[in-house]
């Protein structure tokens, strides 16, 4: 971050309703720090795209307040909040050139001719679209318009932007690179920007923090390795990247490492995360790159499970196998070029390091 | 002035002998028709006065034949259709009841069936000869009458402004000062002209000429200009009675019959103002051009229907005095109301001391080039 | 190799190779057409039904009513003699036709009472010339009583050939027939055309001896021939005709002349005025712009083209009127449809059917019933003045004039085409995505900004599409106007109506509608120019 023009925005005890009977939002409390780039992550359903209307202006609070740069801002209309908006299908003006799409902000904002143009160019520059401007929106191409879209939010230098699914509509070797882009134009600009998405790789890839949310609460807020790292709930390491459950109890507990006997009586050692005690049901999560196949006696967890299918990923080999009654337990084994001899059928030894095991809470 | 002479002695008879005995026609008397159709289709203008023909006409000879008879209503464009028909050669009418002024249009075009009266039409009981029954009311080769009517002003009873005043002349219409409120006028010149020159001075009988000449019709059209603001226009015949009983006019033109139906049927507090009342003609027309089935059974039907007492019978439903002379002294009372149809007839002597009669002839030459004119002076 | 043959091969080779093949040597392009046509055919098979059903059912009849507001054929085709004497007669000599055209036009009136065609005629020129349609069916009712008898005599005296079928039938296999007796040959097939009409082709009319008419125009023939014709005629091949004309030498001038100009006089003076005659020499070629002269309030004089007298213009300031009010309804459709097609567009679906439904609901009654209860609601005694009246925000005297206007016109109008303006926004308005309000305000745009810099534009597409719906059922409606127009408040189309079904002047009415159907297709054509018809969206 070059230098820090962005917005601080903070969000106190916000809740809100749409029925006066269900909340979507349950109190909300998040501070986001001038430059940062938050991610609000989530199914859809949990409340992440409401929170980005309420700070856009456009879905009041039914409770509590939210403020930008210390102000509070319920009472005040979206055009008067100078927040950059980026949105999922674009909404590029159609009846515009994509000049005069840039332009428009900068005129509302009675800015003269000349620097209009200034900014403009220099806006379309900044995405690498310097000789569209004549075109219509409807005469680019998808991942143009969004550059486009993203142009528009920032003409105007707001400090804070938010984006509400920008990638959504772009297939997959688009987005990544966008998702590139707009990561640089944040570093370059140093705005606030607050992004709404439901692509946990977009959130790892991009953010300074990713804010998880799930039935209308943040259910952690962290740095992206810390999220994949360090879940603090089974939800959490469920929906942030590939995770092996396994299911038992809690037979003793010292420090942050504990003791666990899963359903079959296997024993574990593993990260006290989020256990409530000797006795306790707990679920271990386990991220499948960290089981090593044949593994080292130095491991604290060595356990044996059955092959029950093999893929060949190129890069790695994907091994499902049945252990300690879960069927589904994934391996990736990374590809060494060795010529492992992995058969269907074939009982396996694995084991992985305690540190690597986290027991979280119970899953239903 | 033959027509009118013809019609105050129908009249007359009407008063002198009132009501009489009605006779039924039995079937035996009905000749039996060779190479029939076994159905018709007649058009008619709908309404009260379709439903007199119905009971009057259709109805009995049904009866007696038991031949289906479709009716449509479709009367006041029976000329442009009959015209389509001819050009799609696809005749589906086989009689059509219009005005007379229609039935010589029609004669002209070649749509309407050229008649002979007197063989093919009922001689009176007294055997007189249809022609001479019918007499000068046949106004086209064409044209078999049934009814007379007349197009009369009608007005409120209850109108405060005029100070107890009731109009009993026709240039009370153009007098707005001692009559104040809207009138109701037809939107065509014909009639409406004719009253204009009248109320201007001009002779009854110097009307047509005058209106032949280009002075004569701004003369008209100048008189019409001085009650211009005050006139709402109809076109259908059901307008000004409506416009009367909502007191959106004080006084309009409409046809007798629909007045008698305002006035008696519905009781509103409007009366009859007779004076200046221009009689017109109602009839049947045959179209050219029917098949010889068909051709037959209209001429069969038409026999029957335009006879004496058929004609007078159709009065007990509606008033509008039948075209036959020996029909009058047969007119009885209304078939509903009870009520002495010959007072309601426009022929009656008490409402036909000052009439006027329209000229069918000069009409017919003038009516395109006047109605321009008057159409002109309407949307100026 | 050398021989020439191979040689020849070799040297149009490279030119083959030019030609890309299909596998079995056909030309590719050709190959291709084939492919494609084969596709046409099935594609013009499956339009066809629709094609044809369009052509006969809207193309064809209005083309036919089109054509009818040039077309001019009665006049010659009623009175064919009369219209080729009338060509030596000048319009502008103030003085009626002769003899030779009076007794052409009794001929020809002669058959056309037979076949009923006078009188409509009459009807037919009756447009250009008041009086005259009475003229016709006077004159039709007396022609079979006008009398030539005294040629006829002189004739049967020269040689009583000329009063015997053999002596006709040798004239007419002559070679002298037809050229020699022109208006002859033209009365004789008037005489066919009688004699077929009269006696319903049981009479032969070959055998026949021509009725007098004709016996006038060989009179006018005779006259007419100079003496060498009458000597070579009189020298004719055939003995009979050689006889006939033989006994007319010398006294052609002898003959008496025909009186049918008197006698026609006599049926009425009106005969003997110049007008009558210069409206049908007129109205004689098969084609006419009378009509639309008519329908642009002008007329063609025996001096050419005026416009007619200031009382008499109607149809110009009828199509401005037309257009104006056209206009006016548009605009208040869209001013009423917009705000409700915005909420119609915004609102929760079930909440915005109910209400597109109240939207339909005009479309569900009869349009009579719904312009009669503007008549009861706006009328001076109606509603809506009886609620002002008791408000007491208009005096009981003076109660608005709302109906028999153009405001009732305009009124009831726009409430009949309002659903035409509302669907097509309506459908419009769904497709923009909320997104660009909000997009706009998050750029710092207001309301009012937003809307007319973002919303409204988008909406153009669909006002566009309303307003030509609407304008052009507008331009051709004549119901409503009829019932609540007044005489301030008709359209073009209510005096097309008055035409096509009461005064049966279907000519004019043709005019009139080619005309208004030129001002709408001029009128798209100039709504392309500045709008761009692919700016108009129905959803």
């Amino acid at each position: 971050m070059s230098e820090t023009r962005g917005a601080a925005v903070r969000f106190e005890k916000v809740q809100k309703s749409y029925d006066g009977e269900n909340l979507v939002v349950k109190d909300l409390n998040l501070d986001i720090a001038p430059g940062e780039f938050l991610t609000m992550l989530g199914p859809s359903g949990s409340g992440k795209t409401t929170c980005l209307m309420m700070l856009a202006g456009f879905e009041p609070a039914t409770h509590g307040e939210i403020y930008l740069n210390d102000r509070p801002i319920n009472n005040v209309p979206p055009y008067k909040r100078g927040i950059g908006m980026v949105f999922q299908n674009y909404a590029l003006f159609p009846h515009m050139t994509v000049a005069e799409n840039l332009a428009f902000p900068l005129q509302i904002r009675k800015m003269s001719k000349s620097d209009q143009e200034a900014k403009v160019k220099r806006a379309l520059e900044m995405v690498e679209l310097g000789a569209f401007g004549n075109r219509r929106p409807a005469q680019l191409s998808g991942g143009q318009q969004q550059r486009v879209a993203v142009a528009r939010a920032l003409v105007f230098d707001p400090e804070l932007v938010l984006m509400d699914e920008p990638l959504g509509a772009l297939d997959k070797q688009l987005r990544e690179q966008m998702q590139y882009e707009i990561k640089h134009i944040h570093e370059n600009l140093g705005v606030s920007v607050v992004y709404v998405t439901h692509d946990q790789t977009e959130a790892l890839t991009m953010s300074d923090r990713v804010a998880v949310f799930e039935d209308g609460r943040i259910q952690q807020l962290s740095a992206p390795d810390v999220l994949y790292e360090s879940p603090q709930n089974s939800f959490v390491a469920q929906f942030i990247g590939e995770n092996n459950k396994l299911s038992g109890k809690v037979t003793k507990l010292k420090g942050n490492v504990c003791e666990v006997e899963l359903d079959d009586g296997t024993m574990l050692k593993a990260d006290a995360v989020n256990v409530e005690g000797v006795g306790s049901r707990t679920t271990i999560s386990l991220r499948p790159e960290r089981v090593e196949m044949y593994p080292d006696k130095k491991l604290e967890n060595q356990i044996e499970g059955t092959i029950r299918e093999v893929l060949y990923l190129g890069d790695h080999l994907r091994v499902v196998m049945s252990v300690a009654g879960n069927p589904e337990f994934i391996v990736k084994v990374r590809n060494r070029g060795e010529r492992w001899q992995l058969a269907e059928g074939q009982k396996q030894k694995i084991g992985w390091a305690a540190s690597d095991c986290k027991a979280l809470d119970p899953v239903a | 002035m033959k027509i009118k002479n013809m019609l105050m002695s129908t009249a007359a008879a009407m008063v002198a002998l009132g009501a009489t005995a009605v006779t039924v026609q039995s079937a035996d008397e009905l000749p039996a028709c060779d190479n029939c159709a076994n159905s018709m289709t007649l058009v008619s203008w709908g309404g009260a006065y379709q439903n007199s023909q119905v009971k009057a006409y259709a109805e009995p000879y049904k009866a007696l034949t038991g031949v289906d008879i479709v009716w449509e209503e479709a009367s006041n464009e029976a000329v442009a259709k009959l015209r389509a028909m001819k050009e799609a050669n696809n005749l589906t009418w086989d009689l059509v009841d219009v005005v007379a002024s229609d039935a010589i249009r029609l004669c002209d075009e070649g749509l309407a069936r050229e008649m002979d009266a007197d063989t093919e039409l009922a001689a009176a009981p007294d055997g007189t000869p249809a022609s001479e029954d019918f007499g000068d009311l046949m106004v086209s080769d064409c044209f078999i009458p049934q009814i007379v009517y007349s197009t009369t002003f009608g007005y409120r009873t209850d109108v405060e402004a005029w100070n107890g005043k009731t109009p009993t002349n026709i240039c009370d219409v153009f007098d707005t000062e001692t009559f104040p409120g809207k009138r109701s006028l037809e939107k065509r010149p014909i009639n409406n002209m004719e009253w204009a020159l009248i109320c201007d001075g001009v002779a009854k009988e110097d009307v047509y000429d005058v209106l032949s000449t280009p002075e004569g019709v701004d003369k008209a059209l100048a008189k019409l200009d001085t009650i211009k603001d005050d006139v709402v226009w109809w076109s259908a015949g059901a307008e000004t009675p409506q416009l009367l009983a909502d007191g959106e006019v004080v006084i309009g033109s409409t046809y007798n019959g629909r007045l008698f139906s305002v006035i008696e049927e519905q009781k509103q507090p409007v009366a009859m103002l007779w004076d200046a009342q221009v009689f017109d003609l109602d009839g049947w027309i045959v179209p050219t051009g029917l098949p010889e089935d068909r051709l037959n059974r209209v001429l069969h039907f038409l026999k029957f229907a335009t006879d004496t007492q058929r004609l007078a019978d159709q009065a007990k439903y509606i008033s509008y005095g039948p075209a036959r002379k020996s029909s009058a002294p047969l007119v009885g009372k209304h078939a509903d109301l009870g009520i002495e149809m010959a007072p309601h007839m426009p022929t009656d002597p008490a409402n036909a001391k000052n009439t006027f009669l329209y000229n069918y002839e000069w009409w017919a030459d003038n009516r395109d080039d006047l109605d321009a004119k008057f159409q002109a002076w309407l949307a100026k | 190799m050398s021989d020439p043959a191979t040689a020849a091969v070799t040297a149009t080779t490279p030119a083959r190779e030019e030609v890309l093949t299909t596998h079995d040597g056909q030309p590719l392009k050709k190959s291709l057409a084939r492919a494609l046509r084969r596709e046409k055919m099935r594609a013009l098979m499956l339009v066809a039904p629709l094609l044809i059903f369009i052509l006969i059912t809207f193309i064809f009849p209005i083309g036919d009513m089109l054509f009818r507001s040039v077309e001019n054929n009665i006049v010659g085709d009623t009175l064919p003699g009369t219209v080729r004497a009338l060509q030596n007669w000048d319009s502008l000599s103030g003085e009626a036709p002769g003899e030779t055209v009076f007794a052409a036009f009794a001929d020809d009136m002669m058959v056309a009472q037979e076949e009923k065609t006078h009188t409509r005629l009459g009807s037919r020129l009756n447009y250009d010339q008041p009086g005259i349609s009475s003229l016709f069916r006077k004159s039709g009712r007396r022609i079979a009583k006008m009398d030539n008898e005294a040629q006829v005599e002189a004739f049967k005296a020269a040689n009583p050939l000329w009063g015997e079928a053999a002596g006709w039938q040798a004239l007419r296999n002559s070679d002298a027939w037809p050229d020699a007796l022109p208006a002859t040959a033209i009365s004789w097939a008037n005489f066919s055309r009688f004699v077929e009409s009269d006696k319903r082709g049981k009479v032969d009319p070959a055998n026949e001896v021509p009725y007098s008419f004709t016996f006038a125009a060989l009179d006018e023939d005779l006259k007419a021939m100079p003496p060498e014709t009458l000597q070579s005629l009189a020298s004719s091949s055939n003995a009979d005709v050689a006889a006939m004309f033989g006994s007319l030498q010398g006294k052609v001038a002898d003959i008496p002349p025909s009186t049918y100009k008197e006698q026609f006089l006599q049926v009425d003076m009106d005969w003997g005025l110049v007008e009558n005659w210069a409206t049908i020499k007129r109205l004689s070629p098969e084609f006419t712009d009378g009509y639309f002269l008519a329908a642009v309030d002008a007329e063609r004089r025996a001096d050419g083209v005026h416009m007619k007298p200031e009382n008499e213009r109607l149809y110009i300031m009828l199509f401005w009127r037309t257009i104006l009010m056209s206009v006016m309804i548009t605009v208040s459709c869209i001013l009423l449809g917009y705000p409700i097609a915005y909420l119609l567009a915004n609102l929760p679906v079930r909440t915005s059917n109910m209400l597109m439904i109240l939207v339909l609901l005009p479309f569900w009654t009869s349009l009579l019933v719904r312009t009669s209860a503007w008549k009861v609601l706006l009328q001076q005694q109606g509603v809506i003045n009886d609620v002002l009246v008791w408000i007491g925000l208009i005096d009981d005297t003076n109660r608005l004039v709302m109906i028999n206007n153009m405001t009732g016109t305009i009124i009831a109008m726009t409430h009949i085409l309002l659903p035409f303006m509302i669907l097509p926004l309506f459908s419009v308005m769904k497709t923009i995505s909320p997104s660009y309000v909000r997009a706009a305000k998050s750029m710092g745009a207001t309301d009012w900004t937003t809307f007319w810099r973002i919303y409204f534009p988008n909406t153009v597409p669909g006002i566009g599409a309303g307003s030509i719906l609407v304008f052009i059922l507008a331009i051709g409606y004549y119901i409503t106007p009829e019932l609540v127009g007044g005489t301030s408040g008709v359209f073009i189309s209510n005096r097309i109506a008055y035409h096509i079904s009461s005064s049966l002047n279907w000519g004019l009415a043709a005019a009139l509608g080619s005309i208004l159907l030129i001002l709408v297709l001029g009128l798209y054509w100039l709504y392309d120019r500045i709008v761009g018809i692919d700016n108009v969206k129905l959803g």
